[in-house]
């Protein structure tokens, strides 16, 4: 994505809010066409961050470029941006004709352009019979279309939204993921989203900021996100992961390998390039995720001879997949295992013995 | 036995409220100059006795004068106070705004001896306007308390989603502020009016030769033969002040519905 021109240029951002230190030197570039996700926990700055760009909130410090613009004291009706607001902000007195043609009042079109662009963006979010009826008789998903229609109709170059859909029930969020995933390839237009899911990121996002306390903790795509977290926290953060505590050995084979021992796995090798700083000799930390580690069944081993053994202390059954929390001999803590149930593969009992097959690939090396 | 002590003391509590004021128009139609029971028969002399008395029209007319001014003034300034307090952060708000509130609770009388005390320093000579200054200092902590209600019941963003779409400040107040708290407007201009209306106190103290209706009602008591028609104007108030109210009440409810809300206990 870094290949494609910049149409977002963050360089060293800051923001105080008296004596709090809301952004704390963000620097990104956010690509044209792309689906640029900040996401965190509340608090992290994340919304300041996105009503920055909007122009609802000034810099302290730093540079904010638009389409190489810079937008020092620019107000938000006057950036190429707008925002889809977490509350939707649909006008109560007017109906989803009249909210979605709002921000072509200024435009210079004749009424006839003008209701066909209202058209045009009512049918292009689905809501194509809907422009005479009343805000206050729309259910929540249609707010959420309206607000996506009254936003796109400015053809803005940058379109900014703020958790929109968190108000949303389960089943209606993941119909609106598709749906926005599909409006953003129709329109080309890059979208920045603010989230608190990690799933609704990883979904969604051609590239994910995470962010914590005012800075990005780590920018990649979500495959690298959830395979490379370059720390405990991301790691944490992104779905599920079980931490071991590794030493890294002195004896390390070279060639850009670093030899660990982890409690209760074994020895294992890994790419030194997941430590750039390059791994530190002695005590660190591995992460292995719930699906790199397998339950092996009588008759099966692990490649390379992998294995570990340990006790089942947890059994959580979901339908599709069972969670097991395994306790490997000489490992501090339990691991969390998730299972494919398949046909003729019996769940584990509470308290069973399991032996487990590791991947030393699937492995990340917090350092 | 308790729903029936209940309903007892809420008759109580009814009649005790109410029945004062239903002496009004009782006397009122009532055909003798003396205020007292049995009734003598109807009549309507006193209403039309209303008709030819000018210094009752001057009194009326200085009244309403005074009541719209004023009703201006305080939303004019409710609407200010009431946008800063719930839009903005500044320091010592709470204080600020309990401060603009204080008339709320504080005596009239007081208000009404130092504002004549203030005049009187200044050599300055109380009127109409000195009443409509008066008046607005006590009805502006109404106003805010009502618009209060409309801002906070507006969501904040729809303001920024208008200049988002290429707004200024000034036409996002036209277009989107002012007509989600018009409701708001129209229920303060009118309780702001009806309080005015209906005060005595300052308008007493501060009134000089130039009487408004409560002054002048005052002073015909003195006149014992004066009193049925003291009641006919008495009954006239009653009528107009709750008329005005239940339309404030009806503007506030459909702003709310307007802006899709629950109604959670009004102001009135």
């Amino acid at each position: 994505m870094s290949q494609k021109t910049p149409i977002v240029t963050l360089t060293g951002v800051q923001k105080y809010y008296g004596d709090y230190h809301a952004l704390r030197g963000i620097t990104a570039e956010i690509g044209q066409g792309e689906f640029f996700s900040l996401l965190g926990p509340s608090g992290c700055g994340k919304t300041t961050l996105l009503r920055s760009i909007a122009g609802f909130e000034d810099l302290s410090e730093g540079q904010l470029l638009l389409d190489g613009r810079d937008m020092e004291g620019v107000p938000p009706n006057k950036r190429p941006t707008n925002m889809v607001f977490q509350s939707y902000a649909i006008f109560p007195h007017m109906n989803v004709a009249e909210n979605v043609g709002f921000g072509l009042r200024r435009s210079s079109m004749s009424t006839e352009e003008k209701r066909r662009a209202v058209g045009e963006a009512l049918e292009m979010v689905g809501l194509g019979k809907f422009g005479a009826r009343a805000a206050h008789a729309l259910s929540g998903g249609q707010r959420q279309r309206v607000a996506l229609a009254r936003a796109l109709i400015m053809k803005p170059k940058v379109l900014l939204l703020d958790e929109p859909l968190s108000a949303l029930d389960k089943k209606m969020r993941e119909v609106m993921q598709v749906e926005l995933i599909r409006l953003q390839r129709e329109v080309g237009i890059t979208f920045i989203l603010v989230t608190h899911d990690q799933e609704e990121a990883l979904v969604m996002s051609d590239r994910i900021a995470v962010m914590f306390e005012g800075e990005i903790a780590q920018l990649a795509d979500p495959e690298t996100l959830y395979r490379r977290p370059n720390s405990r926290r991301v790691a944490e953060f992104i779905g599920m992961m079980n931490f071991l505590p590794a030493t890294v050995l002195p004896t390390g084979p070279g060639g850009g390998r670093v030899a660990l021992e982890v409690a209760g796995l074994g020895r294992a090798e890994l790419e030194t390039a997941q430590c750039p700083g390059g791994a530190a000799i002695g005590e660190a930390e591995i992460g292995l995720r719930p699906e790199s580690l397998t339950v092996l069944y009588e008759g099966q081993s692990a490649e390379g001879g992998r294995e570990a053994e340990g006790t089942v202390r947890e059994v959580v059954y979901y339908g599709d997949m069972t969670y097991y929390d395994i306790l490997i001999d000489g490992a501090p803590s339990p691991v969390r295992v998730s299972m494919r149930n398949m046909p003729g593969r019996r769940v584990l009992d509470f308290g069973a013995r399991a032996r487990l097959a590791w991947d030393p690939r699937a492995m990340v090396l917090f350092c | 036995m308790r729903l029936n002590l209940l309903a007892i003391f809420a008759a109580v509590y009814l009649l005790v409220l109410y029945a004062p004021i239903v002496l009004l128009p009782l006397f009122a139609f009532n055909d003798g100059t003396v205020i007292a029971f049995p009734l003598r028969g109807f009549t309507t002399q006193w209403f039309a006795a209303l008709l030819d008395t000018p210094a009752l029209h001057q009194a009326t007319f200085n009244s309403l004068v005074i009541a719209v001014s004023t009703a201006i003034f305080a939303t004019i300034l409710g609407l200010f106070a009431a946008r800063a307090a719930t839009r903005y952060g500044f320091p010592a708000k709470a204080g600020i705004i309990g401060f603009i509130m204080l008339p709320l609770v504080l005596p009239e009388v007081i208000v009404a001896i130092s504002l004549l005390i203030v005049l009187m320093q200044l050599g300055l000579n109380s009127g109409t306007w000195s009443i409509i200054a008066g008046h607005t200092l006590i009805c502006t902590p109404f106003a805010i308390a009502i618009l209060q209600g409309s801002f906070a019941n507006m969501d904040r963003s729809l303001e920024e989603a208008a200049v988002d779409l290429g707004e200024t400040a000034w036409s996002t107040f036209r277009l989107i502020t002012l007509p989600l708290v018009s409701p708001g407007i129209i229920a303060s201009l009118l309780i702001c009016f009806t309080i005015s209306l209906d005060e005595f106190i300052i308008a007493f103290f501060l009134s000089g030769n130039e009487p408004t209706l409560p002054v002048y009602l005052w002073g015909q008591l003195r006149f014992p033969a004066r009193l049925p028609v003291v009641m006919a104007l008495g009954t006239i108030l009653v009528i107009l002040s709750v008329l005005l109210l239940v339309v404030a009440e009806t503007f506030r409810r459909r702003g709310l519905k307007r802006a899709g809300l629950k109604d959670t206990g009004g102001f009135l």
